[in-house]
């Protein structure tokens, strides 16, 4: 099913376009060990390397926090950039406008995504802006010292023992409400769940939500936590089993299933997401249900993982901005300096 | 028209001996949103096309509909086209405000007002024109619902009836504003006329002022600062332009949008060359076009000083991790939501070195909309030649009212992206480059932008300390190196910038420094200083900040040194101390902060105290 089992098996050298894994390495973390974000940069150096995805054409951005200095333990031949608190999707939708042929990798953490960025995460997605946002989740500010952020659960206790009184922002209900057109949850502790999302996200062209739930070892991991490591495991439920083939493996059509248990999504690049169905009533398609049982999720204290919602037909916002070709980034002066004769046109009306 | 000089109330009034011709101000007193800007356009265009040099500056409240406002147009032979303090002809059409505006004239001025509104016997030393509008409306406009629309239309054929202004003029200004709407240029082209034969049927010249034809205007525009603005961004090669809607610079983002649409799709493709962005506020505006910047394009976003105070912590940061970005900054009133319609030179120390810790950033700074245009071009170039934000410094008065300029010179100059290495650059250097070294001895490093292919192009931007090579540091020896790198690289920021314009003379011992909108009101007052007082001044213009050492040369040379500021605390000559320690003491400060368009003669009176003329 998974192809990055398979892949990994062969311990290849190289990828498809001919890289070694060190171009998709990053500097050694000055994370804590166990932190959940140390896997998941583990996570996107496989991802990126068994896609063959070329580093160079790659963005990585970041704000403020533990989640956003991991852009520089991984993919060391992209350019990055650490920005300000809460704002890199305001900078990533930048950069995509100045090259839309890039590829944008988002990381933040739920104190830049959910407080101080909300307003900017809330519009990133509305404008669909072609991204892979991920959201190392960890219910806490870890470089503060433990502070509650808004994703912590009501009643989940702070390792002084205080209770949250506030109850939890979901990135991912927001998400499916305000417009993103590919939002999952998983887990940092689940290598091959995380995989197949980040490599469907990967080829995915919109924007992208992944909220992964990465315990803090510090300051988040104790009982009475509900972003611990036990308490993750215990709680987690999977909408689906997933299964994700990409678009340079041949896709076997699959018939082995029931009809109506599998959902087949192509998508933008052409690889293909299986989500076989765990959950009959489950349909990633439609907002209005996904809302519906992310809210259940949360009366009921369950971590829902899985795609929850996904849909390739909509524009991106540089496809909706009907960019030139040619990345704006890479515009010469015949092409950015109208000629003489349209400045003569407008002095002509002035006049 | 009769030549009899008798006021409505049978009275005589003396006629002044001389004809005023081509020198007045007209000030019309109207409700906001009731249709008065298309009949002030007209009537100003109507002037501008008679080639008598003029402006039309719009007194406005921050109001949709309902609240007085207030267009005041300056019409002069001499060229002078900055705010009149003094006004010569009222239009009150406004009975809110209308006791008040026939208060404050001089003796001898004129008032076309509403008849109703029965304002003759408020003064007796005014000539007064009393205008049945209604009834004069009802006979052209037969659908009551459109009266309202047009009722404005009828003073500019009073005006031009008592004025001279030609009525060929008039109906090319309507149609002209109406241009698109053949049906309501006919309605308003009526109204005008009927406004003109009735004046002339019934009311009998007798104020002084008149208007004739004269060859001010030749090759002349006539524009809006925010809109010749918007055009050297688009000549100047702008590619991304991100922006949150404020007054007064959002006219400024519609009209480039406006151009670019006319002029930057590819014919072939129907495709843009470039991407407009209305943002979710100004800390998301900023954030996109450094995150622009950064990756290659042309990036600026535009707003006023609310949105400065938002966009300072991005700055800080573009400031650091060296990020080329264009800020055009349309000045109002502040602090906070301040006097949001009216103008004011209030951000010049907050733009100079906003965010935290030691920022800098240079600011061109406009005083005519040829500079608008011609400044706002050339800041991109100095935007990625520095890697560093620049600030183009406009003011309401100068991006929102109507400006006579000569057309705009097509550039001369190359699009100039300064120091960046392609893949055959990091090839030739065997990947031994690093972000941040100065390898030219000059302050400035060589970039690479995202996308380039070669293996060892990327560099991590960040706002954290970093050492040449970009990498994350702590370290004592690598901040300060950086920091003074960065200092040297701004030290050379002066010869991009654009020079002062100094009019010197040896009677003169007596200097004024002014810099944006304050050009028109000291030009006039150094006129009327050397008319009235026989006082001969020099004056130096700064168009750029840091200064030149010819400024500082300027300053040097002349005693006292008057420095003409449109806010409280005189912030260009803070900045002139901060810049030029050792001859600050020639410094004084001549400051205005009402919120109007600066005018001559506060200039005049202050340095007629002072000097003790």
């Amino acid at each position: 099913m998974s192809t990055a089992t398979a892949t990994r098996a062969k311990a290849p050298v190289s990828n498809r376009i001919g890289l070694g894994l060190e171009p998709y390495r990053g500097l050694k973390t000055t994370l804590c060990a166990g932190c959940g974000h140390n896997s998941i940069s583990e996570r996107i150096v496989e991802c990126f390397f068994e896609m063959g995805i070329d580093p160079t054409q790659v963005i990585k951005l970041s704000g403020i926090g533990c989640s956003s200095k991991s852009p520089a333990y991984f993919l060391s031949m992209s350019h990055g950039f650490n920005s300000v608190h809460g704002r890199m999707p305001a900078v990533a939708t930048g950069a995509m406008l100045a090259n839309k042929q890039l590829l944008a990798l988002g990381v933040s953490g739920d104190g830049d995504t959910a407080s101080i960025g909300l307003g900017q995460f809330v519009h990133m997605m509305r404008r669909n802006v072609p991204i892979v946002y991920v959201i190392e989740d960890n219910g806490c500010y870890g470089l503060t010292k433990g502070q509650f952020s808004a994703t912590a659960n009501l009643g989940s206790t702070a390792k002084s023992g205080i209770a949250n009184e506030l109850p939890p922002i979901d990135t991912c209900g927001l998400a499916v409400q305000l417009g993103a057109t590919f939002v999952a949850r998983s887990f940092s502790g689940d290598k091959k769940h995380l995989q197949s999302i980040l490599k469907a996200a990967l080829a995915h062209r919109g924007t992208a939500v992944l909220d992964v739930v990465s315990p803090c070892v510090t300051f988040n991991d104790h009982v009475g936590s509900t972003k611990s490591y036990k308490y993750v495991r215990e709680n987690k439920v999977p909408l689906q089993s997933i299964g994700f083939v990409p678009h340079f493996e041949e896709i076997h059509l699959q018939e082995d299933f029931a009809p109506g248990t599998v959902y087949e999504v192509e998508m933008h690049d052409g690889s293909m997401l299986r989500l076989e169905k765990l959950e009959e009533d489950y349909d990633p398609t439609s907002r209005l249900k996904a809302l519906d049982r992310i809210e259940l999720a949360t009366e009921e204290g369950q971590i829902l993982t899985g795609v929850l919602y996904v849909s390739t037909d909509q524009p991106s916002f540089t496809e909706m901005l009907n960019l030139d070709d040619v990345p704006l980034a890479q515009l010469g002066q015949d092409r950015l300096r109208p000629p003489k004769s349209a400045l003569d046109t407008v002095m002509e009306e002035l006049a | 028209m009769q030549a009899v000089n008798a006021s409505p109330s049978g009275e005589p009034v003396a006629i002044p001996e001389l004809e005023v011709v081509n020198d007045l101000s007209i000030h019309v007193a109207t409700v906001n949103g009731s249709g008065s800007q298309s009949s002030n356009l007209v009537l100003l265009r109507a002037l501008f096309e008679m080639g008598v040099p003029v402006s039309g500056k719009n007194l406005f409240p921050s109001n949709i509909a309902g609240l007085p406002t207030w267009y005041t147009i300056r019409a002069s032979k001499y060229g002078f086209t900055g705010r009149k303090k003094e006004v010569d002809f009222l239009v009150a059409m406004n009975p809110q405000t209308a006791h008040e505006d026939v208060q404050s004239l001089d003796p001898g001025r004129a008032v076309v007002y509403d008849e109703p509104l029965g304002l003759d016997a408020l003064r007796d030393d005014l000539c007064f024109y009393p205008v049945p509008f209604d009834p004069i409306t009802a006979a052209v406009c037969p659908q009551p619902k459109l009266r309202k629309l047009v009722r404005n239309m009828v003073y500019d054929g009073v005006l031009a009836a008592l004025l001279d202004i030609e009525m060929e003029e008039i109906r090319k200004g309507i149609n002209k504003q109406f241009s698109t709407k053949p049906k309501a240029a006919e309605l308003n082209w009526n109204a005008a006329k009927a406004g003109f034969d009735w004046t002339n049927q019934n009311l009998v010249k007798r104020d002084p002022y008149r208007l004739t034809r004269m060859d001010g205007n030749k090759g002349k525009i006539i524009v809006e600062g925010n809109a010749a603005a918007a055009l050297g961004a688009v000549f100047g090669g702008v590619s991304v332009i991100t922006w949150y809607p404020i007054t007064p610079s959002s006219s400024l983002a519609e009209s480039a949008q406006g151009y670019l649409n006319r002029f930057r799709i590819d014919e072939s493709t129907g495709k843009a060359t470039f991407a407009v962005v209305q943002a979710e506020d100004e800390l998301a505006s900023i954030g996109m076009a450094i995150g622009a910047g950064w990756a290659g394009a042309r990036a600026m976003t535009t707003t006023a000083g609310p949105g400065i105070s938002l966009m300072s912590e991005f700055v800080g940061l573009a400031h650091f991790a060296e990020i080329p970005v264009v800020l055009i900054d349309v000045q109002r009133m502040g602090p906070s939501t301040g006097l949001p319609t009216r103008t004011s030179q209030g951000d010049f120390l907050s733009a100079a070195t906003l965010s935290h810790g030691d920022t800098f950033h240079p600011m061109l700074i406009p005083g005519t909309p040829e500079e608008c245009f011609e400044f706002s071009a050339k800041a991109f170039d100095v935007a990625e030649r520095l890697q560093s934000p620049v600030f183009v410094m406009l003011d309401l008065d100068l991006g929102m009212n109507y400006w006579t300029a000569d057309k705009f010179d097509y550039p001369d100059w190359d699009i100039d992206r300064g120091k960046v290495l392609s893949e055959e650059d990091i090839e030739r250097l065997q990947g031994d480059w690093g972000r941040y070294r100065d390898v030219d001895d000059d302050g400035i490093a060589y970039r690479t932008i995202p996308g380039n292919r070669h293996p060892q192009a990327a560099y991590f931007a960040r706002g954290t300390g970093h050492d040449e090579d970009a990498n994350y540091s702590e370290r004592e020896e690598d901040w300060i190196r950086n920091m003074d790198r960065i200092q040297k690289k701004m030290a050379g920021a002066r010869k991009w910038l654009p020079e002062p314009v100094i009019e010197d003379g040896p009677k003169a011992r007596v200097a004024l420094v002014a810099a944006g909108t304050s050009h028109e009101a000291v030009r006039e007052a150094r006129s009327q200083l050397r008319q009235e007082y026989g006082f001969e001044t020099a004056y130096c213009r700064v168009r750029g900040w840091p200064f030149s050492h010819a400024t500082e040369e300027f300053i040097a040379k002349h005693d006292h040194v008057y420095v003409v500021d449109q806010n409280r605390d005189g912030q260009l000559r803070m900045l002139l101390r901060r810049q030029f320690p050792a001859i600050h003491d020639h410094l004084r400060s001549v400051c205005y902060y009402g919120g109007m368009p600066l005018d001559a003669r506060t200039i005049t009176d202050a340095i007629v105290e002072r000097e003790g003329l």
